[in-house]
């Protein structure tokens, strides 16, 4: 055990930290250079691309320091705010952290919180300022807020290039000589901790775990403590580049096990794995994950209704974090409500359905999960507008709060200040990190950073802004139903659930959007936003008086039945509302609207 | 003699069996400003025509001409060549329509053009009005009208005013130089029309054309009534009955094919499904609609019940009607302002 060391690597999107990976796979030979594809640790196309580790994984390193062999194992991490909570386990199944700060950006918050939660984790923080090569590198300032931030003296932190490879072998000597080794009974009742689990087709779902105490053996019948659900080990090892399997894992070691499992939901992140016979007490730290984020999901052809249900469920399988259930509407047919973690975790589902699966679909409004209390004092949660009570049964409504964290340079305080409290937030900290790095703390309502709050923040400081959250608890708020009405025909699919204050200058927007894509029609439609029988927002279309062209002649013939031809297949994407064609695009607008 | 009237020329030899060796009942020459055309090439054309193919005794020959190319002495020659129809681009009476749209020639010219063709002896001429324009008032359009029915015109093509994308018009629009189009005045312009033409003795017989009682456009009402054709030249259009051909629009590489004895052609091979769409979107542009009767062999009676199904929502609508004893689906009046939506919802998906 004490040649074991565990880490992770904790660092900002697009600050380097697969390519740091990369250069520490390679260095130490853990994978030849002709297996070696640019960023191995982000397997999914789409984590590639937008450059964020979406799952963590876990990498078994063997590296040879002073004559003496060491396993190094590294745990990769999620990089994104929708995910901290399973960044807390994987930080939980480390000793050590690289601090991974880009040269040329310094620290942003995103970095801070999971640095929190790594020291909170008592891990060994390794600071390397990575991109030194680069033209804009900020060597000497991005060294003081290091400094600032976690109290280390300079000569501690290590420079380095993923890119060219510089400072690889320092940062190798540091995780062996920083990092503790695990500590841990192997003789005692086993405890291993959930940090991940993928799907594998083949195989059913792979469960990754980090043995706190205890030996884990092939064969064992092991319980998962929260589920109480008992299993065979069919199969245990550890992670290389491939599944190496071993007879048995002992206290301090990182690895995998196989027991047939088919269903992800039966797999929680946090939860531990033990013997069923000598069963040892859960590890600390362990949460249900719950949706933050719900919205409804439609195919673009009602046909398609049941090979989305398909996708959904094989999504599932890799995605226990996303859920989802039947869902009908007037406008857009058979759909599911789906509940997601975050913003970016909805975003990620659609993309995910589209290119691993060919869906194009449609996303309702999302709503965050709303608590309402009848006049009789029962709890309704409401998850889904229809669900909303009828307001003479509501004694009140409460909604979800976040402890946001902003940093950003001190000359944007004043844009963030205006957003975050237009956005009902109430500042409750503003601190300088350095000169020139400040951190703000607010509470907002979760509801408000759902509805293009990135966007916004993004613009208001010229990307000079880094967010994360984490949600305190419910808090009551006046949050009412509004609806769209086409031609007096409610449009369910647009229905939100929205604070008062906010409803008229939502629903006058919404109006405007849905006026400008709406085709114009033989006759006139009105476009309403209503709260219950009350309309709060009115916009016109007014009848399409003339649809032809002037022009069809010999040459004219074939473009103009291809353009028509266009225009029917077009149509028949249109959703009927009433007597209204309602193009698919409307249904996405909402989420444009700021 | 131009190498691009030779190579006009050698076309019509290469292409000489597209039309099976049927009858020609219409030469239209058009499509640019054919009246830059000297005299004697346009003979040369026409003698080539006459080697290539059979041509009927009463065919339409239709000349597209400016009113600045017009002089007494050049409208002699044509008729004399054999031309007998004019399709003059008068466009508007007003000289501030005809500055807005950048024409040459004024008001005029137009009406002296007309005037001489007349005394020239051609008995079926055309003209074209453009509504819609920006700054044209409704009195100002009847004017316009007006004036044209007082002339010794037998046809008429009213066109409102199109934005083509990537023209200069739509560029000083986008950039707010010039006022957009207004759809809704353009709408009611043509209602308009539609109600002041027949009164002046021009029917109409299709979306944008009206003629005297037996001035119809023989050439264009082949092109709605599915007739074969035979386009030459750059961009030219033709059809067989099978599939749909069109040249290359660029001169020099039509010229460089031609010259090696190749069509530079892009072939569109009709499917049935194809073929009735285009039947029902020309058809329908027509006054006279569908008549099932002389399409039984493209509509059998599960596409006519088909399309008679869709259609009733139009017809409820009071946008189409149906003459069940005489088999004809077409527009109303009103329905002719909604055409292309009307044809396009009741196409066959394919």
């Amino acid at each position: 055990m004490k040649n074991i060391r565990n880490f992770c690597i904790i660092a900002h999107i697009d600050h380097g930290k697969s390519t740091l990976a990369d250069r520490l796979l390679e260095e130490t030979q853990t994978i030849g250079s002709r297996e070696m594809m640019d960023q191995v640790l982000d397997d999914m196309d789409l984590e590639r691309e937008k450059g964020i580790t979406i799952k963590s994984h876990a990498i078994q390193i063997n590296y040879n320091h002073k004559g003496e062999d060491y396993i190094l194992n590294l745990i990769d991490t999620p990089g994104h705010v929708d995910f901290s909570y399973e960044v807390s386990r994987a930080l939980a199944a480390c000793e050590g952290a690289l601090l991974l700060v880009d040269a040329t950006q310094g620290i942003q918050a995103q970095t801070i919180s999971n640095l929190y939660l790594a020291i909170d984790n008592d891990l060994e923080i390794i600071p390397v300022i990575n991109k030194i090569d680069m033209d804009g590198a900020m060597i000497p300032e991005v060294t003081d807020q290091i400094v600032d931030l976690i109290g280390c003296k300079p000569e501690e932190i290590l420079l380095a290039s993923g890119k060219t490879g510089i400072g690889i072998q320092d940062i190798l000597n540091a995780i062996v000589e920083r990092i503790p080794p695990p500590a841990g009974d192997e003789n005692a009742p086993l405890q291993a901790l959930i940090f991940d689990s993928v799907f594998n087709s083949f195989r059913g779902i792979i469960v990754y775990f980090r043995i706190m105490n205890g030996t884990l053996r092939k064969g064992d019948k092991i319980q998962f403590v929260s589920t109480g659900q008992n299993y065979i080990a069919d199969e245990v090892g550890i992670l290389k580049l491939n599944m190496v399997p071993k007879d048995s894992l002992s206290a301090g070691n990182v690895g995998y096990i196989i027991t047939g499992i088919k269903n992800a939901k039966e797999v929680k992140v946090g939860d531990t794995i033990t013997l069923a016979a000598n069963p040892g007490e859960m590890i600390q730290g362990f949460e249900e994950v719950k949706p933050m984020v719900f919205a409804g999901i439609y195919p673009v052809n009602t046909d398609d209704f049941e090979e989305l249900r398909e996708c959904m469920e094989k999504l599932q399988l890799n995605d226990a974090s996303l859920t989802f259930e039947l869902e009908t509407s007037k406008a857009l047919g058979f759909g599911f409500r789906c509940g997601f973690l975050g913003l970016l975790h909805m975003e990620i589902i659609q993309e995910r359905l589209e290119r691993e699966f060919n869906q194009t679909v449609i996303t309702t409004v999302p709503n965050v999960s709303f608590h309402a209390y009848s006049t009789k004092g029962d709890k309704i949660v409401v998850n889904n507008p229809y669900e909303m009570p009828d307001p003479t049964r509501l004694d009140r409504i409460e909604e979800p709060f976040i402890k946001a964290q902003i940093i950003t340079l001190p000359e944007y305080i004043g844009n963030i200040m205006t957003l975050c409290l237009g956005k009902r937030g109430i500042l409750i900290n503003q601190s300088y990190l350095t000169p020139t790095r400040v951190e703000l703390i607010f509470e907002m309502p979760l509801t408000e950073i759902v509805f293009d709050f990135y966007d916004k923040l993004k613009s208001s400081t010229r990307g000079y802004a880094s967010f994360d959250y984490s949600p305190i608890g419910y808090r009551e708020a006046d949050i009412v139903k509004m609806d769209i009405l086409l031609n007096g025909d409610k449009v369910d699919a647009l229905s939100a659930l929205i604070h008062r204050s906010r409803a008229q200058d939502f629903g006058r927007k919404l109006c405007e959007k849905l006026k400008e894509l709406l085709p114009r029609q033989q006759f006139q439609i009105a476009i309403q936003a209503a709260i219950g029988a009350k309309v709060i927002a009115r916009e016109t279309i007014s009848a399409m008086r003339k649809d032809v062209t002037a022009k069809c002649y010999g040459g004219d013939i074939s473009r103009k039945r291809k353009l028509l031809e266009k225009q029917k297949e077009g149509k028949k994407r249109m959703r009927q509302i009433g007597n209204v064609e309602v193009p698919q695009e409307a249904f996405l607008a909402v989420l444009k609207i700021d | 003699m131009p190498q691009m009237v030779k190579a006009i020329a050698n076309e019509m030899h290469i292409q000489q069996a597209f039309l099976s060796n049927s009858t020609i009942h219409t030469i239209y020459f058009g499509g640019g400003t054919p009246s830059l055309l000297s005299l004697e090439q346009i003979s040369f054309l026409l003698n080539n025509i006459h080697q290539h193919f059979t041509i009927a005794s009463d065919a339409e020959i239709t000349l597209e001409v400016n009113p600045d190319d017009c002089t007494p002495e050049k409208l002699q020659a044509w008729r004399n060549a054999g031309i007998n129809r004019l399709s003059i681009g008068t466009q508007s009476f007003r000289e501030e329509d005809l500055k807005w749209m950048n024409r040459s020639h004024n008001a005029l010219s137009a009406i002296r053009a007309i005037e001489q063709a007349h005394q020239a002896s051609f008995q079926n001429i055309s003209i074209d009005l453009i509504y819609g324009i920006p700054g044209l008032t409704t009195e100002a359009w009847l004017q316009n009208v007006q004036q044209a029915t007082q002339l010794p015109i037998q046809h008429l093509s009213c066109y409102a005013l199109t934005v083509e994308p990537k023209t200069a018009l739509s560029n000083a629009i986008q950039k707010k130089l010039l006022p957009d189009i207004n759809t809704d005045e353009q709408a009611l312009q043509f209602e308009l029309l539609m109600q002041w033409l027949p009164d002046a003795g021009f029917q109409q017989y299709e979306v944008s054309n009206f003629a005297k009682p037996g001035f119809e456009s023989k050439h264009n009402s082949s092109y709605w009534k599915g007739i074969p054709y035979l386009g030459l030249g750059p961009s030219a259009h033709s059809y067989n009955g099978q599939w749909r051909q069109w040249n290359i629009a660029n001169n020099s590489l039509y010229l460089q094919s031609i010259e090696k004895g190749i069509i530079p052609a892009e072939i569109e091979e009709l499917t049935p499904s194809q073929k009735r769409n285009e039947q029902i979107m020309i058809a329908l542009r027509m006054k006279e609609g569908i008549y099932f009767n002389q399409l039984s062999n493209l509509f059998s009676s599960e596409h006519k019940a088909a399309l008679l199904s869709n259609a009733d929502k139009w017809i409820n609508r009071k946008l189409m009607e149906w003459l069940p004893e005489v088999q004809q689906l077409r527009l109303t009046t009103k329905g002719m302002l909604y055409a292309d939506g009307i044809a396009a919802d009741l196409f066959e998906t394919t």
